[in-house]
């Protein structure tokens, strides 16, 4: 899975280093170039761009090279909701993925580590998801969960939901919405750390009498915490930038944008190049600033 | 001792609601390809019909932005596994300078949001004056492939015991010889997960795309623009078919590796 070497933070074993400087070259370059020219230079491209000014003859989507910090200052203004929601949209959703998936995951690698087909086939049902178009999974909840859905039209008669109370277009949808899209990312790092879990020590906490929450806080969850740690951060990161679930076309609504439906409208349909680009930077910052922080803290160092 | 009886029971039902949470709406997307539905409209319940499945093509475009995203993902998969196959290759087997260096920019990627990746590409494209097509678009593809591509066959290179190439190079085959004999078979699994995975990331591939997309309609962006006006039938029969066929494919693997180390474990 690509995720197990996502989540170890042990150095390679064996493997006899070997030196030969032309062959790791001929390796690593034509990749590492490819890096550098499609990632790395289009974020400077990006930064470029954030600092430009309007082009002084004042036409839309002209814009001309400078050192020009406002549109910083403009979107922060203009998109603090939104820079708000996104990051508290992404806490709720990545906080109910764990919440759902850290027992899925135990379930799977460890209670059904004696029977491997079923180990298997179960696992394969979390990332089914994956084989069909994100974008159809989210419009089916759109439907499932619509205004006049037998769904609602349910909820309503067991008077769980009010009347004139409805799911669409509110921030509860998109966090649905968010949650589900990206559990399969939570469970299958956290299936990684504990299908590899050494039950000889949770038996010895057991005869050392310790009681069944304290051999979970004490030895299950900081053994698991690697895949705690690279689950919550795959989940986290792609959350805070998306704009499908949130956008008005699926589960959102114009009060629950992020920062990616507005990223989308600036760069795309309004041609306001800097102000997209500051925000992008923006949130490229606060994402790198949160992850340096949370891995500092969770003393995992190697991520990959 | 009842209340770990109880916690016994409290797993399996927890975790099988949490999977039929992750199923519903796959089972509403295929249950809705075979909705009667009329025209582009596809939302309520018409009655159960297989005319659909017949008659993909019928809806103008469906079919052109299906053949879109396969070439696309073809492409982006073949140029992405290869440069990744090589990165891996180099992290585990090779001692170099600047090794954390290399790791960092492979990571870099995947903790880029994609609304970050795409607005980037699409502002260099723009500076650049390039036209943006299918070029861009697996530009961007392979891009976004490779750190995953990297990671996947790493973990594949490092379970690989050296000592089979040792004894390669000791019985005189030359490094062509012995990548070609030895390491290439053994990795191969490892190469072929990676390509699944890249092809999956970028057939699906929606965010990225929509900014470096230019004139071109993939199946996702299709999907997207019709999302507004009514997504129809024919949308869910080819992503329905799709998803059908993979997962035959994993779990058929599944069982036969299955039984392979069944009958594997009976000879020893």
């Amino acid at each position: 899975m690509a995720f197990a070497a996502f989540s170890s933070n042990k150095p390679a074993p064996n493997a006899a280093p070997m030196k030969s400087g032309k062959i790791v070259l001929a390796l690593l370059l034509p990749g590492l170039l490819y890096l550098a020219m499609f990632f790395m230079v289009p974020l400077v491209s990006l930064l470029i761009t954030s600092l430009e000014s309007p082009d002084p003859s004042g036409a839309i989507g002209q814009y001309v090279y400078a050192v020009d910090f406002s549109s910083y200052g403009n979107v922060i203004s203009r998109y603090f909701p939104q820079i708000l929601r996104s990051f508290g949209y992404a806490f709720a959703a990545t906080l109910f993925a764990l919440v759902i998936s850290y027992p899925l995951a135990y379930f799977i690698g460890v209670r059904l580590r004696t029977r491997p087909l079923v180990q298997k086939l179960t696992l394969t049902l979390v990332i089914a998801p994956f084989f069909i178009s994100f974008l159809l999974r989210t419009i089916a909840w759109k439907q499932i969960l619509s205004d006049n859905s037998p769904t609602l039209e349910f909820l309503r008669s067991i008077h769980l939901l009010g009347a004139d109370q409805y799911f669409l277009g509110t921030p509860f949808a998109v966090i649905w919405g968010l949650t589900y899209n990206f559990i399969p990312f939570m469970t299958l790092p956290l299936y990684t750390s504990l299908e590899r879990l050494d039950l000889r020590f949770l038996e010895a906490a057991g005869d050392l009498y310790a009681n069944p929450a304290q051999v979970f806080r004490k030895i299950t969850l900081p053994l698991t915490m690697p895949g705690v740690i690279s689950g919550t951060l795959l989940t986290f990161i792609p959350i805070t930038g998306d704009y499908v679930n949130a956008s008005r076309e699926f589960l959102g609504s114009s009060s629950t944008s992020m920062i990616g439906n507005m990223v989308q409208a600036d760069f795309l349909q309004n041609s306001d190049y800097p102000s997209a680009s500051a925000l992008s930077a923006i949130l490229m910052g606060v994402i790198l600033i949160l992850v340096t922080v949370y891995v500092r803290r969770t003393g995992t160092e190697d991520l990959l | 001792m009842k209340k770990l009886q109880l916690g016994r029971k409290v797993l399996p039902l927890y975790s099988l609601l949490a999977l039929v949470y992750l199923l519903i709406p796959i089972v509403y997307t295929i249950a809705f390809s075979f909705n009667n539905s009329k025209g582009r409209t596809n939302t309520t319940w018409q009655g159960f019909t297989f005319a659909k499945w017949g008659d993909v093509c019928s809806q103008a475009g469906i079919c052109e932005a299906f053949g879109n995203s396969l070439f696309i993902g073809a492409v982006s998969t073949v140029v992405a596994t290869i440069l990744g196959t090589a990165i891996a290759i180099a992290l585990v087997r090779y001692r170099f300078k600047f090794r954390s260096l290399v790791s960092l920019s492979l990571f870099l990627p995947m903790a880029t949001p994609e609304v970050v990746m795409g607005a980037g590409l699409a502002a260099l494209f723009f500076n650049m004056g390039t036209e943006q097509g299918f070029v861009t678009i697996i530009i961007s593809h392979v891009m976004f492939c490779l750190s995953f591509v990297v990671v996947t066959v790493k973990a594949r290179v490092q379970t690989l015991d050296p000592v089979l190439e040792e004894a390669g190079r000791d019985l005189y085959a030359n490094p062509a010889q012995v990548f070609w004999r030895i390491t290439f078979p053994l990795l191969l699994p490892g190469i072929v997960s990676a390509a699944l995975l890249s092809f999956a990331l970028s057939f699906d591939d929606f965010i990225i795309t929509y900014f470096n997309a230019g004139p071109v309609t993939t199946f996702p962006l299709l999907i997207y623009v019709a999302a507004s006006k009514g997504v129809p039938a024919e949308t869910n029969v080819i992503a329905s078919g799709v998803f059908l066929l993979a997962i035959f494919l994993v779990i058929g693997t599944q069982i036969a590796s299955n039984a392979r180390a069944k009958r594997h474990a009976k000879f020893h």
